[in-house]
């Protein structure tokens, strides 16, 4: 009797521990459908391709400027210039498209991706510059102009695909996910804030004279044009902006924190389709 | 009996002075103009606690700002408000490391599920 009881309580004991180590690991497909869930939940008259237009698909004032706007879209220039860059040979006559599948083109959607050489997030922006570095040039800055203006072309030429951000069976990609939604739910600054806190909490909100946007879909209209900035801005330049407003110091443009933030947040919004470049206040 | 009534009125005259002496010394402290000295001591603290929030990746922009203008008034010569700024400075770095502590287990509150 008691080495039957001694059994079942061995059987229980295994039986709970494994539920709770599964209870643990990851799961990122859970997580994307409880995410896209909420949104849906929370704004049941917008479309849902529409989470990606931001602001916009949350007040019907914004929305008409933004259309009336988009006939001569501010980010054209910088689109242009981004065209005529991404052509360029470099001095070793190589050009971007050396460095990309498919030429470069239509592939915003796969970024960023886990590189299981390097075990690491590679983010488009990371790779463009990698790419120049790999033919002798130099960098560009992470934030804004020549970095917008090439990231602004691709995600143009990527327009209405959807995004289709891979997680690998990889306990490191695993890890840089997990990473990256702890970054997006860390308050953080002197105001206490995490990414959460507006763009789950609160989008649709004023804060100030701005509309929050929701977090789904927040990263498929970038690069931007922002009124706010008079210019372009990257993710990068996104991601440092919002830690200057909660009072965090920011962290270096591309440092792993930023790539695994992009890495969960791209995920999450898989299967919406790309807008970028956009245009916000 | 009267020995032990002066015991007590002795010690209560003492505890009087006692006091008035610490009330003094807090006064005497409180009025003081801060040193250089003060200054950077409470500047050295700040830093080290700047430095441990820095490595726990978790600085606070306002804190660098009161350490630059603690350097700044100590600079000019002003200590009393050098050290205002470095005890303000500390004060802030602490606080981000408590968040960033903190938040090591209560971001899990905030995850949509």
């Amino acid at each position: 009797m008691s080495a039957a009881r001694l059994l079942l309580a061995v059987t229980a004991a295994f039986g709970l521990g494994a539920s709770a180590v599964a209870a643990d690991k990851p799961n990122p497909a859970a997580d994307a459908k409880a995410f896209q869930d909420y949104f849906v939940k929370k704004f049941p008259k917008v479309a849902y391709d529409d989470f990606v237009n931001g602001p916009y698909s949350m007040n019907a004032d914004m929305r008409r400027q933004w259309e009336e706007k988009e006939q001569f879209p501010p980010y054209e220039f910088a689109l242009e210039a981004g065209k005529e860059m991404f052509a360029k040979p470099f001095k070793n006559g190589k050009t971007y498209a050396d460095c990309f599948p498919n030429g470069g083109v239509g592939i915003r959607q796969n970024y960023p991706y886990f590189d299981d050489k390097e075990g690491k997030v590679i983010t488009l922006e990371l790779a463009l510059n990698r790419c120049r570095e790999a033919n002798g040039e130099p960098p560009y800055s992470y934030v804004k102009d020549e970095m917008a203006s090439l990231t602004a072309y691709m995600a143009f030429t990527s327009r209405g695909k959807r995004f289709d951000i891979k997680i690998p069976d990889d306990p490191r990609a695993l890890d840089a996910y997990e990473k990256g939604k702890e970054y997006f739910y860390t308050r953080r600054g002197q105001l206490n804030f995490s990414c959460a806190s507006c763009h789950v909490q609160s989008p649709g909100e004023r804060i100030r004279a701005e509309i929050l946007a929701p977090a789904l879909g927040i990263l498929n209209a970038m690069p931007i044009y922002r009124s706010e900035w008079s210019g372009m801005g990257t993710i990068s330049r996104r991601i440092v902006t919002c830690n200057s407003q909660t009072r965090a110091v920011p962290l270096e443009p591309q440092s792993d924190e930023y790539r695994n933030l992009e890495y969960y947040l791209s995920y999450v919004s898989n299967g919406l389709p790309v807008s970028g470049p956009g245009a916000r206040p | 009996m009267r020995n032990v009534a002066r015991h007590i009125a002795t010690t209560n005259v003492m505890k009087k002075i006692v006091f008035a002496m610490m009330v003094s010394a807090v006064c005497a402290g409180s009025a003081r103009a801060a040193s250089e000295a003060d200054y950077i001591t409470a500047f050295a603290a700040a830093e080290s606690a700047n430095k441990e929030a820095g490595r726990l990746r978790n600085q606070w922009t306002v804190t660098q700002a009161a350490l630059n203008a603690a350097k700044k008034a100590a600079e000019s010569g002003n200590f009393d408000q050098a050290l205002k700024s470095a005890q303000e400075a500390e004060a802030l770095a602490k606080a981000s490391i408590v968040q960033a502590t903190s938040e090591k287990q209560r971001w899990k509150d905030m995850e949509i599920r």
